[in-house]
């Protein structure tokens, strides 16, 4: 499974579909911000909205994106979260770490500011 | 209707935890559970079993991991068997403290905690690890009739 990624205003978004689960999309996950950070990107949006479920392992793999981003000096963030990955993120308080958006308008003004 | 009984060998792989919590979930809607409810349910067996090929099997595929899944009134009864040397889950790190918050890992004992009310290890010697996971359904009317015509 490869991620699609589209590339808007200098931001690179990644569109991830169906279950970011061990085994089955965290790796791919992993591959697509990697191929990402590599060819230069450094505003990265994560599009959620069609993701169908999400476990520790993809909720590690987030958190490991962000990390990797964060280091090279660059700027990842969450859009459109589904309720069972806004559930996920919740209980484990990362939504204190991610910067979380609601609409792709609103997300790319927020890499201006 | 059949009471909702699973008991579930798996080999060692990961592919084999979106079984276990298929299977599960099935269970559930049986029992008129929300679907919410039963993705949180089916989510913390899917932390347990893949905690159990990973950490307590070693991703040994010629190990076994045993999955049995009971409803005792209106409790749900969940216990994962694996064939490792056990572990002391006192010591897994927090990972809510600021310090463990970015770590990649170490999260699956921590949304098993939150989904389930109450998760138990014990360790049997010779024999591996057993969760035991439990959590109260609010069951519809009709479930709760139908399971007591089937016990009597």
């Amino acid at each position: 499974m490869k991620i699609p990624a589209r590339h808007t205003s200098g931001i690179t978004i990644l569109e991830p579909k169906g279950k970011i689960t061990i085994g089955v999309g965290d790796v791919a996950l992993r591959e697509a911000v990697h191929e990402a950070v590599d060819a230069g990107a450094t505003k990265i949006l994560i599009d959620l909205g069609e993701v169908s479920t999400i476990d520790s392992s993809g909720i590690g793999e987030l958190v490991a994106a962000y990390t990797t981003v964060t280091n090279r000096g660059g700027n990842l963030k969450l859009l459109n979260l589904p309720p069972k990955v806004q559930d996920i993120l919740q209980i484990t308080q990362l939504v204190t770490v991610f910067d979380v958006l609601d609409n792709e308008e609103d997300a790319i003004a927020s890499f201006e500011e | 209707m059949q009471e909702p009984k699973v008991h579930l060998e798996i080999g060692s792989r990961l592919e084999n935890v979106e079984l276990v919590q298929i299977a599960v979930e099935a269970a559930l809607v049986q029992l008129d559970v929300c679907e919410e409810m039963s993705h949180r349910i089916g989510t913390a067996v899917r932390e347990a079993v893949a905690n159990a090929i990973q950490h307590g099997n070693g991703m040994d595929p010629d190990k076994q991991v045993e999955v049995d899944f009971k409803l005792d009134g209106n409790e749900v009864i969940i216990h994962v068997r694996d064939e490792g040397g056990g572990f002391d889950p006192g010591n897994i790190p927090d990972p809510l403290t600021p310090e463990n918050l970015l770590r990649p890992n170490g999260r699956g004992i921590l949304i098993m905690n939150q989904f389930m009310d109450e998760i138990d290890y014990s360790y049997v010697d010779n024999r591996g690890t057993q969760l035991t996971m439990r959590k109260r359904l609010a069951l519809s009317r009709d479930a709760s009739h139908r399971q007591e015509e089937e016990e009597e």
